[in-house]
């Protein structure tokens, strides 16, 4: 008899499905999981470090590049925390421009993970349709910040600016005739919020699209189903939050429970899950979409009818207006000051918490009175999951790994931070 | 908000006694520092009963205070700061440790939030912070091999080491670094008068 013995294998961090770099070094017997154990850090920047150099405000374009697939709502968190600290609030229009925009990035988020989720698991079509909509998305993050993917568009007493009135538009190339450019720019001809507006009409098509491939689809179930099941007691006590929380069965959305800005004042209903397992989580991350589309109508609705500003008018926190500057010697020191020196916070420590699209992204921000903050620091959500790597792939087959890390959602940029 | 969370600061301190040595609420936030021998005794009893049932360690970090208020800072050097929620009750709480002396060393809450674990990891990691009676306190962040806790106040932002490429030896190799340390925006506390009556701002 040959002596049988455990055999070690690294997934990463060049394996595709490993979202990144992850480095898993699996114990295996014979082709079961006996002990995972997650290397991470190959992406670590230290973002929390670098804050602690810099003025408060240049450090938001740092927020967008934690977890990169859902940029807006990272600094909704950083900047929720200083405006805690500020003791201030935002206009009210800012407020709903905030939630829709932490919405589409829910949307954007979700479209990611389930596009890449239904790849590692070996269907190829749905990432395709997910991207497709990603471009869309990503174009409403153009159009409002002039970057697809880091906006740093919320500040401190507000957004950066209003939503524009023209959505850019396709130019015409020998590519593409006249009519297959009018195409194109069909549902652009009017402002961002018709663009918007007109998703919103199209999205839940689009999401019955995904689910007639995945919901009830024999090999998406068999790869799915009972996986990586965890319970609602080891769900808290790992510290899970968001959907991985709610797959569980727990109900727990910081949006209802500890509602901010004007999330009090949307309806909308929070799926849960049953088993907790993998085909739970996407069930609900599914409906999350649906959901979140149903509170980007709301804001539209709303914005459509509320013009008004979208910043905080304390030039102490907020830039004064170019023309205002030209002529006006109090502006132009004003402004010179916010770039160059800053603001000081009280004294003080706050966390703030916001519903990431991966679960509870906290901010605990740590000041002693100067113009840079003395700590920060960035609770991420994807950390806590994958920290329950083992827990959750423990006796199951290799294959399921790749199934795991994709219902986790992993992203290294916060994670690693 | 806040008289709530004044009502659960009172039912802390008479659970708890003096084995607290202060709770202080500001913006909407309950705050209690206590000794960390009584750190573990202290946190069950948070965890377990139905009064405050805080089933979830949200996070867990250090905090190096040794350059406070531009050194004015007197008291032990690092913290360990909690932040747990209680999912029923809907409501949070942010414990906070001091230690000090080198190393640091505080016990381990893994045993009752799983949850810990990888969050003490990393405290060991960038402060250097010893969590007695953890399972498995490796370096999570830093690469293979790493010197020192670059999140202590001493560490240089640029860190100590470089690594490139050598076309000789053929291979990546460390080398000290080659850049200057640089502050473009320094460091300023200003007295500002905005906040000079705003002890506990936001009460709500």
């Amino acid at each position: 008899m040959p002596e049988i013995r455990n055999y070690t294998l690294n997934f990463g961090p060049q394996h595709p499905a490993a979202h990144g770099v992850l480095r898993l070094v699996l114990e295996m017997d014979g082709e079961v999981i006996q002990r995972a154990d997650p290397h991470i850090g190959l992406l670590h920047r230290a973002t929390e470090k670098l804050a602690e150099s810099k003025p408060y405000n240049q450090t938001i374009p740092y927020m967008d590049r934690l977890d990169y697939v859902s940029m807006m709502v990272n600094e909704h968190g950083y900047v929720l925390a200083l405006e805690r600290m500020l003791g201030i609030t935002p206009p009210l229009r800012a407020q709903y421009i905030r939630v829709m925009f932490d919405e589409i990035t829910r949307v954007l988020n979700h479209l990611m993970w389930l596009g890449t989720h239904a790849l590692d698991v070996g269907a190829m079509t749905v990432f395709l349709y997910c991207f497709r909509e990603r471009e869309d998305l990503m174009d409403m993050y153009e159009a409002v910040s002039g970057a697809r993917m880091h906006a740093a568009y919320y500040r401190p007493g507000g957004v950066y600016r209003d939503l524009p009135e023209h959505m850019p538009q396709y130019g015409h190339t020998r590519y593409r005739g006249e009519s297959g450019t009018q195409r194109m720019n069909a549902n652009r001809s009017g402002s961002l919020l018709d663009y918007i507006d007109d998703f919103t009409q199209r999205f839940p098509g689009y999401v019955d699209e995904y689910e007639t491939l995945l919901t009830d689809n024999r090999i998406w179930k068999q790869r799915t189903v009972g996986i990586g099941v965890v319970t609602p007691e080891r769900a808290k006590q790992l510290g899970f939050t968001g959907p991985m929380l709610r797959g569980s069965g727990i109900a727990w959305d910081l949006r209802k429970k500890q509602p901010y800005e004007v999330y009090d004042k949307m309806s909308f209903n929070i799926p849960l899950g049953t088993n907790g397992d993998c085909y739970d989580r996407y069930l609900v991350r599914v409906e999350e979409m649906r959901q979140s589309n149903h509170i980007i109508r709301q804001c539209i609705e709303w914005l459509r009818a509320n013009p008004g500003p979208v910043m905080l008018e304390d030039h102490k926190l907020s830039p004064p207006r170019r023309e205002e500057m030209k002529g006006d010697m109090e502006a132009l020191i004003h402004h010179f000051k916010l770039f160059t020196e800053g603001y000081t916070l009280p004294a003080g420590e706050v966390y703030a918490a916001v519903e990431h699209p991966k679960g509870e992204f906290g901010v605990y921000l740590v000041s002693d009175g100067a113009n840079k903050p003395y700590r920060l620091k960035i609770r991420p959500p994807g950390f806590p999951h994958l920290a329950a790597m083992h827990e959750m792939s423990n006796g199951h087959m290799l294959a399921d790994v790749v199934a795991i890390i994709g219902t986790m959602d992993i992203v290294f940029g916060e994670i690693d931070r | 908000m806040s008289t709530y969370y004044k009502q659960l600061a009172q039912r802390i301190q008479e659970r708890f006694g003096d084995r607290i040595s202060s709770a202080g609420i500001s913006l909407g936030e309950l705050t209690i520092t206590i000794d960390k021998g009584c750190l573990l005794s202290i946190a069950e009893i948070l965890r377990d009963e139905a009064d405050f049932a805080f089933e979830q360690l949200i996070d867990l970090c250090g905090v190096d205070y040794s350059d406070y208020g531009n050194g004015r800072w007197e008291g032990p050097r690092f913290a360990v700061v909690y932040h747990l929620l209680s999912v029923t009750l809907n409501h949070r709480l942010r414990l906070k440790v001091f230690v000090d002396g080198e190393p640091p060393l505080v016990d381990s809450v893994n045993g009752i939030w799983a949850s810990a674990n990888w969050f003490e990891r990393e405290a060991f990691d960038l402060f250097g912070i010893l969590f007695s009676g953890h399972p498995d306190l490796r370096r999570i962040l830093t690469d293979y091999g790493f010197i020192g806790h670059p999140f202590r106040k001493d560490f240089p932002l640029i860190g100590t080491v470089e690594m490139r490429y050598d076309p000789e030896q053929g291979r990546v190799v460390y080398q000290p670094v080659s850049i200057e340390p640089r502050v473009n925006q320094p460091r300023v506390v200003r007295d500002d008068h905005r906040y000079v009556d705003r002890e506990l701002p936001a009460e709500k």
